[in-house]
C-alpha cells in the first residue's frame, strides 16, 4: 500500500510544483495519473522513489516512511520499487539481458555485477519475464538494436526484475506508436493483476487512461482535483484538468480554474 | 538621378568604422613594437644568423649518405622507444581512469575531489614530458624507468582529461535509471557510466599510444631510455652519418605508428 | 511472484552467459595471452638498473628536501630566462605563421597544381616528422647555442602545424567565390586577397594565437637541449644540482603555461 500525505515539492526557491498533495493507492489497483504538461506529475512519480527529494510531506510504502531514508536504506526501498521511463533509459550499449538483469543490481553483490555471474533463480525470472513479454529471443541483441515497442518492454522486465512492491511508469508509452502503445498498456494492466501489483502510470492518453486502469487521478498546477474511477471521469473533470490550459498567462489566472474545479 | 549621384559622391566609404581602425592600428604597432623589441633585446649573434644556410647545409653534407653499420644497435633502440610507449600507456590507464572519475562534474564525490582530480590533471598537462623525464631521471637514475615514468606521468593529464570529458557528456537518463534499481555507486557506475564511455576510452588511449611513441624518440637526450640515448652519443661523437640512419628510423617508426593507430582505431570504432 | 502461463517451466535452468567481448575464442585468449608474453618479455628484456633504482627514494627526498622552499632569489635570471623563452616563441610564432601562408596555399589541392601540392605537402610533412626537441638538437649543432637554434626549431614546428591546418581550410574554400572575382576579371593574388584570405582568416587568427601558446611552451622544452631560454636555465638548474631555483623555475614555468593557456583561449572565443 503506498500513502502519500501532504506531500510538497519545490526546485530550487521557485514556487512550489507539488503543494500538499495526498494520495493512497492499495491491492493491485492500476492508477492513471493525468494532468496538463508541467502539472507535477513526473515529479510526484519522482518523489516516490526518491530521484526528485520531496521539500515536505510523507511517503510510506507497505507501512515504510520512504522520505527521511538514506544510503543503503534508501537502496533498499529503491529496489522494491519498479520504475518505467518514458525515454526507456536503457543501456545502449549492453545487451537486452543485461538490460533486464541490471534490475537485480540492488541484490547482487558487486563482483557479480562486474562479472555479470548472476544468480541462476535471476536468469530463470529473467527469462520468464523475457518470455512472457516476447523479447526472450532477444536476449542477447544489444539494446540499441530494438524498436521502441521492444525497448519499452525490456524497460518494464528491467523494474519487474526487482520483484517490486509497486510500479511507477512515467508516460510509458508517450515515445511509442498508437499500437505499440496500447499494446505496453494490456502488458502492464494484466502484468500488475498476474503479479497482484499496484502500478501507478503518468499518462497523456485519456483514452487509455479510461480503458486500461481501474482508477484516475487528476493533477492540476500540483493539486489533486479529480480522483475517482473511468467511468466517473467526465467532460466535467476533463475540462477541470486541461481547460484554459491554452492560455499562456498562467502567472495570474492560475488560482481560479483550480478554485472552480475543486468543487466536483 | 543626378541628384542621387551626388549625394552618394559625397559619402565617403572606408572598410573599417572609426573605432575599429583604432583597434586595428594598436594592435598592429603593439606587434610591431614586439617584434623590434625581440629582434633588438634577443641575445643573438647576427653574423650567425646570415652564416645559418650554410651551416644547415654543411651538416646536411655531413649526414650524407646515411651509415648502417650500428643497425643492429639502432634496432634494439627502436624496440626500446616501443616499449617505453607502450608500459607507459598501459600503467597510465590504472592510474588516469580513478583521477577522471573525481574530476568529472557529474560522478566526483564532493568539491575537495574534484579540485584534486583537477589539480592533478593540470600539473600533469602543464608540465612536458621531457621536463618530467629530466625529474625522474635525477631521482632514479638514467635509464627506462625514468622514461616510463615521466611519459606516465604527462599521460595521466591527458587521458584523464579527455576520458573526465567524455564522463561528462554521457546520457544521464540510463543512470538514473540504475539508481531506481536501488543499485549502489558502484553498481552504477558500473552498468550506467562503463558501457556508455568505453569507445571514447579506446581512441583515446590509441590516441596517446601513438603521441606516446612520439615522446619516447626523445626521452633519451636527457638520459631517459630509448633511440634519443643513440642519438645523442651519435651526436657527442659527431657520427653524423649514424645520426641520419637513426633519424631515417625515428621517421619509419613515427609513421609505423600512425598506421597502426589508424588501423586500430577503424577496428574497434 | 504467481505462476503464469504453463510455458514458463522450459524456461526455468536455461543458462546464460554474458556474450564475450571479443567473439572469436581464438582471437579473445590469443589477445590476452599475447598481453602476458609481451609483458613478461619487456621486463625481462628492458634495462632496468635495479641498485640504481633502489636508491631512488632517499634520492627523491634529498631533491624534495633540497627543492624546498623553491628560492626565488635569482630572479634576474629567471627574468632573462623567461623574457628569452617569450621572444623565442613570438618570432618564431610570426615568422612560422608568415611561411606557412604560402605553404598552405602550395599545400591546397584546390589551388596548386600537383607538382607544387606535392613539394607542400613534403615540406609540411617533413616539418611534422621530428619531435621538436630532435629538431633543436640538430639545429644547435648547426648553428650552435641559444636562442637562433630555438627560432629555427620552433619555426619548423609551426609551419609542421599552421600550414597543415590552413591547408585544409584552404581546401573547404567556397569556391564561387573564387570564381565570383576571376569572372570580375581578377588576376591571381587579387583573387587570392578577395576570395581566399577573408575566408581563412579568422583561422588564421586562431591558428596562431594558438601556435603562440604551443611555442611557449615548447621553447621550455627546446631550451633543455640548448636551444636558448628558460629551458637552458632550468637544464642548468638541475645539472648544479641547485634543486630550489630549479623547483622555483618549474612552478614559474606551470603559472605561465595556465596563463598563457588561458588568454589564448579567450581571444580565440572572442575572434570565432
Ligand atoms: N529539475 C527541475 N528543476 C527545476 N524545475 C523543474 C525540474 N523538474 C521539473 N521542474 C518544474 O516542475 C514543474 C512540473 O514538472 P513535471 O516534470 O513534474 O511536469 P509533468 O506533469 O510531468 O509534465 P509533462 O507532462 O510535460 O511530463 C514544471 O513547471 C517544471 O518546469
Ligand atoms: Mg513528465
Amino acid at each position: 500500500m503506498l500513502e502519500i500525505s501532504n506531500l510538497v515539492k519545490r526546485y530550487g526557491s521557485d514556487a512550489p510544483v507539488l503543494k500538499g498533495l495526498d494520495l493512497v493507492v492499495e491491492g493491485n489497483t492500476v492508477v492513471s495519473v493525468v494532468g496538463a504538461s508541467g502539472a507535477g506529475k513526473s515529479t510526484m512519480l519522482r518523489c516516490i522513489n526518491r530521484l526528485v527529494e520531496p521539500t515536505s510531506g510523507s511517503i510510506q510504502l507497505n507501512g515504510r516512511e520512504l522520505v527521511n531514508l538514506r544510503g543503503a536504506n534508501l537502496r533498499h526501498a529503491r529496489r522494491k520499487i519498479g520504475m518505467v521511463f518514458q525515454g526507456f533509459n536503457l543501456i545502449d550499449r549492453l545487451t537486452v539481458m543485461e538490460n533486464v538483469l541490471a534490475g537485480r543490481l540492488g541484490y547482487v553483490s558487486l563482483y557479480q555485477a562486474m562479472t555479470r555471474k548472476f544468480p541462476q533463480t535471476d536468469i530463470d525470472r529473467a527469462f520468464h519475464l523475457m518470455d512472457r513479454v516476447g523479447i526472450a529471443h532477444y536476449a542477447n541483441k544489444r539494446a540499441d538494436e530494438l524498436s521502441g515497442g521492444e525497448r519499452q518492454r525490456v524497460g518494464v522486465v528491467r523494474a519487474l526484475m526487482q520483484e517490486p512492491e509497486i510500479l511507477l511508469a512515467d508516460e510509458p508509452t508517450a515515445s511509442l506508436d498508437p499500437k505499440t502503445s496500447e499494446q505496453i498498456m494490456v502488458l502492464l494492466q494484466s502484468l500488475a493483476s498476474e503479479l497482484s501489483l499496484p502500478v501507478l502510470i503518468n499518462i497523456h492518453n485519456v483514452s487509455q487512461a479510461r480503458t486500461y486502469t481501474d482508477r484516475i487521478v487528476g493533477l492540476r498546477n500540483g493539486q489533486m482535483i479529480f480522483d475517482g474511477t473511468p467511468g466517473e471521469f467526465n467532460q466535467e473533470a476533463l475540462d477541470a484538468i486541461y481547460g484554459g490550459i491554452e492560455a499562456p498567462d498562467e502567472t495570474g489566472g492560475e488560482e481560479q480554474p483550480t478554485e472552480e474545479a475543486q468543487t466536483p | 538621378m543626378v541628384e542621387q549621384t551626388a549625394e552618394l559622391t559625397a559619402r565617403p566609404w572606408t572598410r573599417y568604422s572609426r573605432k575599429e581602425r583604432w583597434i586595428r592600428f594598436a594592435i598592429y604597432f603593439v606587434t610591431l613594437f614586439a617584434v623590434v623589441w625581440a629582434i633588438r633585446d634577443i641575445d643573438i649573434f647576427w653574423p650567425w644568423v646570415w652564416d645559418a644556410p650554410t651551416q644547415i647545409q654543411n651538416l646536411g653534407s655531413r649526414m650524407w649518405p646515411p651509415e648502417f653499420e650500428a643497425w643492429s644497435a639502432i634496432l634494439n633502440a627502436m624496440l626500446e622507444t616501443v616499449h617505453i610507449a607502450t608500459l607507459s600507456t598501459m600503467l597510465t590507464i590504472f592510474i588516469a581512469l580513478p583521477v577522471s572519475y573525481i574530476a568529472a562534474q557529474n560522478t566526483t564525490p564532493n568539491r575537495l575531489t574534484l579540485w584534486i582530480g583537477r589539480f592533478i590533471l593540470v600539473s600533469s598537462r602543464s608540465v612536458n614530458t621531457i621536463i618530467w623525464a629530466l625529474l625522474f631521471v635525477a631521482i632514479f637514475g638514467p635509464g627506462v624507468l625514468a622514461g616510463i615514468l615521466a611519459v606516465m606521468f604527462r599521460s595521466v593529464g591527458f587521458i584523464g582529461k579527455l576520458m573526465g570529458e567524455a564522463i561528462e557528456e554521457i546520457d544521464r537518463r540510463p543512470v538514473e535509471a540504475m539508481e531506481a534499481t536501488g543499485a549502489s555507486r558502484m553498481k552504477v557506475v558500473l552498468f550506467g557510466i562503463v558501457p556508455q564511455v568505453m569507445p571514447a576510452f579506446f581512441a583515446i588511449v590509441i590516441l596517446r599510444w601513438d603521441i606516446n611513441i612520439r615522446e619516447s624518440t626523445v626521452l633519451g637526450l636527457v638520459g631517459a631510455g630509448g633511440i634519443g640515448v643513440l642519438l645523442q652519443g651519435s651526436i657527442d661523437t659527431f657520427a653524423w652519418q649514424t645520426v641520419a640512419t637513426i633519424l631515417l628510423a625515428i621517421i619509419g617508426l613515427v609513421l609505423l605508428g600512425e598506421a597502426l593507430t589508424s588501423m586500430l582505431r577503424k577496428k574497434v570504432l | 511472484m504467481k505462476e503464469t502461463k504453463s510455458g514458463a517451466d522450459p524456461l526455468t535452468g536455461q543458462k546464460w552467459k554474458k556474450p564475450p567481448f571479443i567473439a572469436s575464442p581464438w582471437l579473445r585468449y590469443g589477445l590476452l595471452v599475447a598481453v602476458v608474453v609481451y609483458l613478461y618479455w619487456t621486463f625481462n628484456t628492458l634495462p632496468f638498473n635495479w641498485d640504481r633504482i633502489a636508491e631512488g627514494l632517499p634520492r627523491a627526498a634529498r631533491i624534495f628536501g633540497g627543492a624546498f622552499p623553491p628560492s626565488f632569489e635569482r630572479g634576474e635570471l629567471m627574468w632573462t630566462g623567461f623574457k628569452e623563452s617569450f621572444q623565442i616563441a613570438f618570432l618564431a610564432t610570426l615568422l612560422g605563421v608568415i611561411l606557412s601562408i604560402p605553404i598552405a596555399l602550395m599545400a591546397a589541392k584546390n589551388l596548386a597544381p600537383l607538382p607544387i601540392y606535392l613539394l607542400g605537402r613534403g615540406l609540411i610533412i617533413l616539418s611534422r616528422s621530428f619531435h621538436p626537441v630532435i629538431v633543436a638538437i640538430l639545429f644547435v649543432a648547426a648553428v650552435g647555442f641559444g636562442p637562433l637554434a630555438g627560432i629555427l626549431t620552433l619555426i619548423l614546428y609551426s609551419i609542421g602545424f599552421v600550414a597543415k591546418l590552413l591547408a585544409e581550410k584552404v581546401e573547404e574554400i567556397d569556391w564561387g567565390q573564387m570564381e565570383a572575382m576571376r569572372a570580375a576579371g581578377a588576376g591571381f593574388f587579387k583573387t587570392l586577397i578577395y576570395a581566399v584570405f577573408p575566408q581563412i582568416l579568422p583561422r588564421q587568427i586562431g591558428l596562431s594565437m594558438y601556435q603562440l601558446d604551443s611555442n611557449l611552451r615548447a621553447s621550455a622544452v627546446v631550451g633543455i637541449v640548448g636551444a636558448g631560454g628558460i629551458g637552458s636555465t632550468l637544464m642548468n638548474a638541475f645539472g648544479r644540482y641547485d634543486y630550489d631555483f630549479a623547483f622555483a623555475i618549474l612552478i614559474l614555468i606551470v603559472g605561465v603555461i595556465l596563463v598563457s593557456e588561458g588568454i589564448s583561449g579567450w581571444v580565440r572565443k572572442k575572434i570565432w
